[in-house]
């Protein structure tokens, strides 16, 4: 018969226990799991990347339940158990019993209060679940106090503020984090916080939190008083161990444990932030794992010991590098070796003992740490290399600073991911062993999956390992950065980026000036995302979009104007002929987004050609940007004999009311008559079919190398809310998608119905959208040729110089 | 020693950017970097002759417009795994002027 385990607590710790356990033995023991959440173990060092937005809770769940399913746990999960019965070896939460053979406790830790007046009001949060993350999620736009200005209280602060909230750290001590960084470091991350528009208030006690129903603001003992929608205490945690006081096992600050992880009671364990350990209580996840080894090996009557190692801290805040390990107070026969590069923001110190590292703490380049804090953990005598032992391994050769020459400098015990106790040459045997892309890395090793902070050196040695065989190993949107795409976007936001060289410096572009891949997607999202205050980069765009005109194979260009709605005149027609002719254009065609095309026009034609359109009325048609092309329209009931609406002139108010607006790619529209659609309105990125009751609005459709037909989004018998419509989902898509992705790919990303929540179903985000859209187009509704074809700018499109005219000596 | 000519302000070429001079031997694309130093590499890509100076200038590297192959100022070597060279010719910024080699005024290379 199987034995019975029960498991209180599905965190960090239970849950890497159980994989150990049931992974070696999956037929010994009924698993019986309880947990006060009412969900199942996620990764809980990730609710600062969910929280500022950068990942998704899905994407922090480390068991599913499929796992659980696959594995027979019972899950318990929302049910808290409040009694143990240990004489009849039965726990009891309020709805019921379970009994155990074996029972671990893994209660974790619980969040200290600071007793304030007005610790209870609504709107005080502390920060450790995932109740707690959503409702810092939620202040957009609100003020928030943190109270304490450690690692928690700093992601929660940084979080926040990527969120769009006003937000004031209030930290007791005269510097941040003073337990991991010495002042200066504290200074530097001060700096870093504050130019994020984070207030920082050090030496600040907190007297009380002021409001009626809600939280309203803190009053510090100085006098001071901070706004406050909600407030975050974050000043530390305890040992959760109440269930367990209760029932009479030895208890000091944590849950006794002997070496086997076995409390005073031997049918009983415990594991995780709520255990003492010869004195020790932990509060970082890296010992817990080496604890859920232990357990899993005591609860299948191994032998096994639990041993403490020293970790090191990382800040889990995206731009902000620090890495601090060690013993670095001031002591005698103590001795600092210190890099400070101002400047940079870069901080580096190593604290020395004789000729031993006992304290690291960096600042701004963080490089380096893993190789200190092997220097440092192992003991190494540094006095051979003492004067050259600041700039890190890459330079103890003499040779260039490299990141991966420092990687490949490494020993294979090295450790690289702390989290996991992972080291260089487990990850080298998994990527031989053909670990090639990130997610079987750490899939086959955990190498990265806990807090993330190490994924860049994890990359670096299997680049070491496989070389080119590494497969999306650089996740970033080009070789420049290891950011992505939708990283970028909300780094932009959140950290106030309004350049592009402010985006490299700040964000660690490993390339000078970026390349022609991130240049137009950098322009594009600044310029998506400050319509006012940026100015567009003329230099970061392709030719066709800095030159307002196609180039041709031959360096030429052809140029086609505006015809709104697919409509001309004589007169225009008349001007085109004209200018064709004068310009000797070599051939003239008529395109298939209806309007004309002049092709063969020579660069420094371009400024003429376009001043005599424009005296004829005609503006750029656009016909190269990522922008609004073309408004395809059918000539709807005006004259045709089934046409409903009037589907021309709806084509050019669109078209009038998005021309020279910029967008992820290009946006081609159509407006058919009816649903004969003559305009072929179902193959374009936004469509109208008109029927008799309205409009039938639609998206997502392409006619290129890939074809696709649109799906519905929303009908409406009034043209106006059409065209509120379709300037809202255009919007959405210009703030969201990704730089070169078509709206059918960006909806098949976010899908058909998030899109239709924000514009169809949402009347006030789709009013909104609607303002930023005409915001952004008091910019760029503007003809670009009559800008660029000035007296001033016109000699510009001609050579610099001429000097097959010199005489040659 | 070589001989410069000189063809213009600094000014006249955007920073990032390139502006073109016609010269006996063919076009020439004359470079302007982020931090104001200045290249001459032929006009012409060696893949299928697009004009290097609408590319997008980025560091010392300039990526040709038609099909993104990439080529350093310094030397004209195309990058990775293209191969192929552009002309380079010596230039240089002299009191806000640019000046470039005057071998240029010439029929054919010296
Ligand atoms: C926002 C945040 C960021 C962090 N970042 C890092 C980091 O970067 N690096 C690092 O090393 N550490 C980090 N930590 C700390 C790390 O998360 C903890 O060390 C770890 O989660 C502790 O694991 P545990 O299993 O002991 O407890 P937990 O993961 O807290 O799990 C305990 C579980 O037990 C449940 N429980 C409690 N009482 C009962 C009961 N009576 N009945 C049933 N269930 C109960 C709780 O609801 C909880 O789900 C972070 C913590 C937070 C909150
Ligand atoms: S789509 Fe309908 S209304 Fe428009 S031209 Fe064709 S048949 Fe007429
Ligand atoms: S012509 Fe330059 S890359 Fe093809």
């Amino acid at each position: 018969m199987k034995k019975k385990l029960v498991v209180i607590g599905a965190g960090m710790a239970s849950g890497r226990m159980l994989e150990h356990l049931l992974g070696a033995a999956p037929d010994i023991f009924d698993v019986t799991l309880f947990n006060a959440e009412s969900r199942g173990n996620y990764d809980r060092l990730m609710l600062s990347p969910v929280l500022s937005g950068e990942k998704t809770y899905e994407q922090i769940v480390t068991h599913d339940d499929a796992w659980y399913a696959a594995h027979n746990v019972d899950c318990r999960f929302g049910e808290a158990v409040v009694r143990i019965d240990r004489k009849n070896r039965v726990v009891y939460s309020n709805s019921g019993g379970a009994p155990y053979d074996a029972l671990v406790i893994a209660t974790g830790s619980a969040p200290f209060i600071i007793p304030v007046p007005g610790r209870d009001l609504h709107g005080v949060v502390t920060y450790r679940d995932l109740e707690d993350t959503r409702a810092m999620m939620d202040t957009r736009g609100k003020d928030a106090v943190v109270i304490g200005g450690g690692l928690l209280g700093l992601e929660a602060a940084a979080g926040m503020a990527a969120r769009g909230a006003r937000v004031t750290v209030v930290h007791l001590m005269g510097h941040l984090m003073e337990r991991q960084l010495d002042p200066a470091a504290g200074y530097l991350l001060q700096k870093d916080l504050e130019r994020r528009g984070i207030t920082v208030h050090c030496k600040g006690a907190t007297k009380a939190i002021l409001g009626t129903d809600r939280a309203e603001a803190v009053l510090l003992e100085d006098g001071a008083v901070h706004p406050a929608d909600l407030v975050c205490m974050a000043v530390g945690i305890r040992p959760e161990t109440r269930l367990a006081v209760d029932a009479h096992l030895e208890v000091e600050r944590g849950i006794v444990v002997d070496d086997a992880m076995r409390t005073s009671d031997p049918h009983i364990f415990a594991l995780g932030e709520c255990v003492e350990h010869r004195g020790q209580v932990f509060g970082l996840v890296a010992p817990l794992y080496d604890q859920a080894r232990v357990l899993a090996r005591t609860l299948l009557d191994q032998d096994a010991a639990f041993v403490p190692v020293q970790t090191a801290t990382k800040l889990k805040v995206t731009g902000c590098d620090l890495f601090s390990a060690g013993d670095f107070a001031d002591a005698p026969g103590r001795e600092d070796i210190v890099f400070r590069d101002p400047g940079r923001g870069i901080y580096k110190r190593l604290v020395l003992e004789g000729d031993r590292i006992v304290g690291v703490v960096m600042y701004g380049d963080t490089a380096d740490g893993a190789w200190f804090h092997g220097l440092m953990k192992d003991g190494t005598d540094i006095g051979p290399m003492r004067d050259r032992l600041i700039f890190g391994p890459a330079f103890q050769g003499g040779g260039a600073p490299d990141p991966v020459a420092a990687v490949a400098a490494l020993p294979p015990e090295a450790e690289i991911c702390g989290c996991n106790g992972v080291s260089k040459g487990t990850i080298m045997n998994a990527a031989m062993g053909g670990a090639c892309t990130l997610d079987q890395m750490r899939a086959c090793t955990k190498a990265s999956a806990s807090c993330g902070t190490c994924t860049g050196l994890v990359q670096q040695v299997m680049a070491l390992a496989l070389g080119d065989a590494v497969q999306d190993a650089p996740m970033g949107m080009c070789r420049c950065t290891d950011h992505s795409h939708e990283d970028l976007r909300r780094l932009i936001r959140a950290m106030g980026l309004k350049s592009i060289p402010a985006v490299m410096q700040e964000l660690g572009w490993k390339t000078v000036g970026g390349c022609h891949s991130c240049r137009p997607a950098l322009n594009y999202y600044l310029l998506a995302e400050y319509p006012l205050e940026y100015r567009d980069d003329r230099q970061s765009r392709f030719v066709n979009e800095r030159n307002h005109a196609n180039i041709q194979k031959d360096g030429t260009y052809s140029v086609v104007p505006r015809m709104w709605g697919g409509v001309t005149t004589p007169a225009e027609l008349r001007a085109i002929a004209d200018a064709a002719e004068k310009y000797g254009v070599p051939m003239v065609k008529v395109t298939g987004g209806q309007r004309i095309d002049l092709l063969g026009v020579r660069k420094e034609d371009l400024p003429h050609m376009w001043a005599d359109l424009n005296a004829a009325g005609m503006v750029s048609g656009a016909a190269y940007s990522k922008g609004l092309r073309t408004v395809k329209t059918c000539v709807g009931q005006e004259f045709c004999r089934v046409g409903t609406q009037d589907s021309t002139g709806l084509g050019i108010k669109l078209e009038k009311l998005m021309w020279g607006s910029w967008t992820p790619h290009k946006l081609k529209l159509g407006v058919s008559g009816c649903p004969r659609n003559c305009a072929e309105a179902t193959c374009k990125d936004i469509g109208v079919v008109c029927v008799d009751s309205g409009y039938n609005i639609v998206i997502g459709g392409a006619a290129g190398m890939e074809v696709r037909e649109t799906v519905p989004l929303a009908s409406t018998p009034s043209e106006d809310e059409a065209i509120q419509i379709i300037l809202a989902v255009t919007q959405l898509y210009r703030e969201n998608a990704r730089y070169l992705d078509r709206i059918w790919k960006w909806m098949d990303k976010v899908g058909l119905g998030w899109i239709k929540a924000q514009v169809v179903d949402d009347m006030e985000n789709r009013r909104a959208l609607v303002e930023r859209f005409e915001i952004s187009q008091s910019v760029y509704r503007r003809d670009p040729w009559a800008d660029l074809s000035t007296p001033s700018e016109t000699p510009k499109w001609a050579p610099l110089a001429d000097l097959t005219l010199e005489a040659a000596e | 020693m070589t001989i410069f000519v000189d063809i213009g302000s600094l000014d006249d070429v955007p920073a990032q950017g390139a502006r073109v001079v016609r010269t006996a031997q063919g076009c020439v694309a004359v470079f302007r970097t982020a931090d104001d130093r200045v290249f001459a590499l032929e006009d012409r890509c060696s893949h299928k002759g697009g004009p290097l100076s609408e590319g997008i200038v980025h560091g010392t590297f300039v990526t040709c417009p038609l099909h993104n192959w990439v080529f350093d100022m310094n030397t004209g070597q195309a990058q990775g795994a293209d191969e192929g060279r552009v002309r380079t010719f010596a230039a240089k910024v002299q009191e806000g002027r640019i000046l470039i080699e005057a071998t240029l005024l010439r029929r054919s290379a010296a």
